[in-house]
């Protein structure tokens, strides 16, 4: 969709004064709910929203050869669907370049937060590991579908059981084990987005606030005993990021992250 | 006359052969049968279904508020949220535009007031000729079902005034669906958007208006400025009926 | 007619052979969509979006007379056990061909040329029956959308499991390969004037046979209308069934 001028106007106007469209503060989130189990034949499965955002994520586990650089280590492969379902402006067929972004972000804050043991996924040393598949649908665009992804990636994880793998017969049976996946909580990286609407950063933009930022910039951010510890950055979208606007990104990033840190941790581990 | 209800295609609404099928209903034999999902409605012999939901369906004389999407050297393309997009032509602006100058005028992202003059052929044929009617600049758009627009007009713009006495805002709806609201402070123009959406969310409520002003009073704490108006009920649902939008 | 023997003779689940499997349905699932609903058969779930009429691209698919109806369905990867690879395939084209046919024979879009109602059907998580499943849920949000339609239509997967006639099969029936093994016949019907808008058969069956099954497929629709108009009398509620 695109904002008209007026209401771009509007809502530039309203920041300047901390306010938002929905009454919500710049740097507040909505209600985020998550329901896991979505699907009975997933190793893990989830529904996350944020305010009337939601996606499904699900976790499903193969069993293929290691790459060469890492016998020993299982792997991970993250798709991401922005289907029309979810927006009247995602299209049917091939995935668009956003879609492509946002699945190459979140699997490379997940692969490189180190939340996943690899080397308890390797099944026979230089022949077998376990991949991770980890496959997230949009369901409703109301904004912020990068972080509501990002976050369902991390509860479906999170949830995940082994399969029953017969090694003898080479053959994954249709049940699950009670053995979760070897995560390591410690090293959990949440996403935290942040558009700059105007002259203003926002939390968890609502749809027009995304359509009208300048730029995005998420964040990776895992607890390095109580202090933020940044693990992976993308900027999107044309704008360029001022000095200025670094600082106060850093500092936004500083102030809600215990917060923010406290309540994902809950989501994620329970 | 029957009590409304929600009506799914493919039910009979009733059975007999004085009955006439009116919008969104056809006769079967002896049965008038819904062809839409909507509120049932059988108003002496007539037997109609109201809509509830549906893409906005432009009529000769209605308001719209749409933003330009396109301009040509005849004219401007406005998208107003329907499956078509509206036609201004440069020959329906109340003044002379020069070729080339389109842009000076109306441009991409602008918003206008417009009417429909004709929906002939596929096309829907915009005007601004009249007075109140152009671009409008300032305050906010909120957007609604169109189907609710009745219901946030009132009868006889009595629930809009509602609005207007208890936020202090300038309000103009179009039967797309998209209001625009401006009030002087921030505050005014969120308490007419939290309104609206109570309105939206309980439209088929009976008794709306009593349930409008409590909310007002007692979850926003505004008053209402203006007289109670004694017969504001359920709004006529026909849109070519109902007071078009307006502006004060 | 004598009875047959079977060699079919009890149901996992312990359902009468012509008991439909528990069904909840809920409409407007997905708030920014113009119409959505939720269909449950047992453990198979479909959730369709409608978006439209809308204006249509690419424009050289348009049709000047009337507008047309487009219909995607697809399975989620996790939905079942062996993960499906995302994005399109030949099963899901076929699906939704056959699907937007159903759908076109209830659906009257002559006051909108040039557009398109977009019906999005996916399938989060599946046991048999995704496509009967989908196509209960696609009506639902369509009628929810505001989009014309002469009527609803109904859904069912009835079969046959050896000599045993069957409403509402599951996974586990259709991998049964006993006797005459099974077959599966996914049947859409219209709600009030009962013609078959959707017909597929896979396995073997007498006349007779299919005779008795399409009738008891009409039994199985007019239950699951029931259900459908329950849930569009109270959209965002969870009608159970």
């Amino acid at each position: 969709m695109s904002v008209p001028g007026l209401q771009k106007e509007r809502i530039i106007e309203y920041l300047k004064q901390g306010k938002r469209f929905d009454g919500r503060k710049t740097e507040e989130f909505r209600n985020i709910s998550v329901q896991t189990n979505i699907s009975e034949c997933a190793e893990g499965s989830c529904s996350v929203k944020i305010g009337k955002t939601e996606v499904y994520a699900g976790v499903k586990m193969s069993i293929i050869a290691p790459y060469a650089d890492g016998p020993d280590e299982g792997t991970l492969s993250v798709t991401l669907e922005l289907g029309a379902m979810a927006d009247n402006d995602f299209d049917l067929g091939a995935p668009r370049i956003e879609a492509i972004e946002m699945a190459r972000v979140i699997d490379r804050g997940v692969r490189e937060s180190g939340i996943i043991d690899w080397e308890k996924l390797c099944i026979k040393s230089g022949e077998k590991v376990w991949q991770v598949n980890l496959d997230i649908y949009a369901i409703n665009n109301d904004g912020n579908l990068f972080d509501a992804a990002a976050l369902a990636a991390l509860v479906a994880l999170s949830n995940a059981k082994f399969p029953v793998y017969d090694i003898e017969a080479n053959k994954i049976e249709h049940k699950l084990t009670d053995t979760k996946l070897p995560l390591v909580k410690e090293n959990m990286s949440f996403n935290l987005t942040i558009h700059k609407v105007g002259d203003q950063f926002v939390l968890d933009p609502s749809l027009e606030e995304e359509e009208i930022s300048d730029y995005r910039l998420s964040i990776a951010l895992a607890d390095n005993k109580g202090e933020p510890r940044i693990t992976a950055m993308q900027k999107g979208k044309p704008g360029a990021i001022s000095e200025s606007d670094m600082e106060k990104i850093l500092n936004l990033v500083e102030s809600n992250f215990k917060e923010l840190n406290k309540k994902v941790t809950k989501i994620v581990w329970g | 006359m029957e009590e409304r209800k929600i009506i799914i295609p493919g039910e009979t609404i009733v059975h007999g052969d004085e009955f006439l099928p009116g919008d969104g209903a056809r006769r079967e034999g002896q049965d008038i049968v819904a062809c839409k999902y909507g509120l049932s409605d059988v108003n002496d012999k007539l037997v109609r279904v109201i809509p509830l939901s549906g893409v906005y369906v432009p009529r000769r004389g209605n308001v719209i508020i749409g933003t330009v999407v396109g301009v040509t050297f005849k004219g401007w393309l406005i998208d107003f949220g329907s499956h078509i997009n509206g036609f201004l032509n440069v020959t329906e602006v109340p003044r002379y535009i020069g070729r080339g100058e389109l842009r000076d005028h109306f441009d991409f992202g602008d918003v206008v007031c417009a009417k429909v003059f004709g929906t002939d052929g596929g096309n829907v044929d915009l005007s601004v000729k009249l007075r109140g009617f152009g671009r409008i600049q300032g305050g906010q758009l909120i957007k609604v079902n169109p189907n609710k627009v009745p219901r946030v007009i009132g009868k006889e713009g009595s629930m809009v005034s509602l609005i207007k006495a208890a936020t202090n805002c300038d309000i103009t709806v179009g039967q797309n669906g998209v209001i625009w609201v401006v009030g002087d402070k921030i505050e005014d123009e969120l308490n007419a958007r939290k309104i609206t959406e109570f309105i939206c969310e309980n439209s088929f409520l009976s008794g709306l208006t009593e349930k409008v002003e409590e909310y007002i009073k007692n979850d926003l704490k505004l008053e209402i400025k203006q007289t109670k108006f004694e017969n504001a009920e359920v709004a006529s649902e026909n849109p070519q009926e109902e007071q078009i939008g307006e502006q004060q | 007619m004598t009875k047959v023997e079977s060699l079919y003779k009890k149901r996992s689940d312990g359902r009468k052979f012509d008991e439909l499997r528990p069904i909840t349905a809920q409409v407007g699932v997905v708030p920014s969509a113009d119409g959505s609903a939720m269909y449950q058969s047992g453990k198979t779930r479909a959730v369709a979006v409608v978006r439209g009429p809308r204006l249509l691209h690419p424009k050289h698919m348009e049709n000047p007379q009337r507008g047309i109806l487009r219909v995607t369905y697809q399975m989620m990867s996790f939905s079942v056990w062996d993960r499906i690879k995302p994005g399109n395939s030949r099963r899901g084209q076929e699906i939704s061909k056959v699907s937007e046919w159903a759908l076109n024979e209830v659906v009257n879009l002559d006051a909108f040329p040039n557009s398109v109602v977009d019906v999005i059907i996916q399938i989060p998580q599946a046991d048999a029956g995704t496509r009967v499943a989908g196509l209960n849920a696609a009506a639902m949000a369509l009628a929810q959308a505001g989009v014309p339609m002469s009527e609803m239509v109904c859904a069912v997967a009835v079969g046959k499991m050896d000599r045993t006639l069957v409403v509402d099969v599951d996974k586990e029936e259709e991998d049964f390969h006993e006797g005459e093994g099974p077959t599966d016949v996914p049947i859409c019907m219209t709600s009030r004037s009962n013609k078959i808008a959707l017909l597929q058969l896979d396995g073997k069956i007498s006349v007779p046979e299919l005779r008795e099954l399409v009738k008891m497929a009409r039994e199985g629709c007019k239950k699951i209308n029931e259900i459908q108009i329950k849930a569009l009398r109270e959209p965002g509620k969870e009608i159970k069934g």
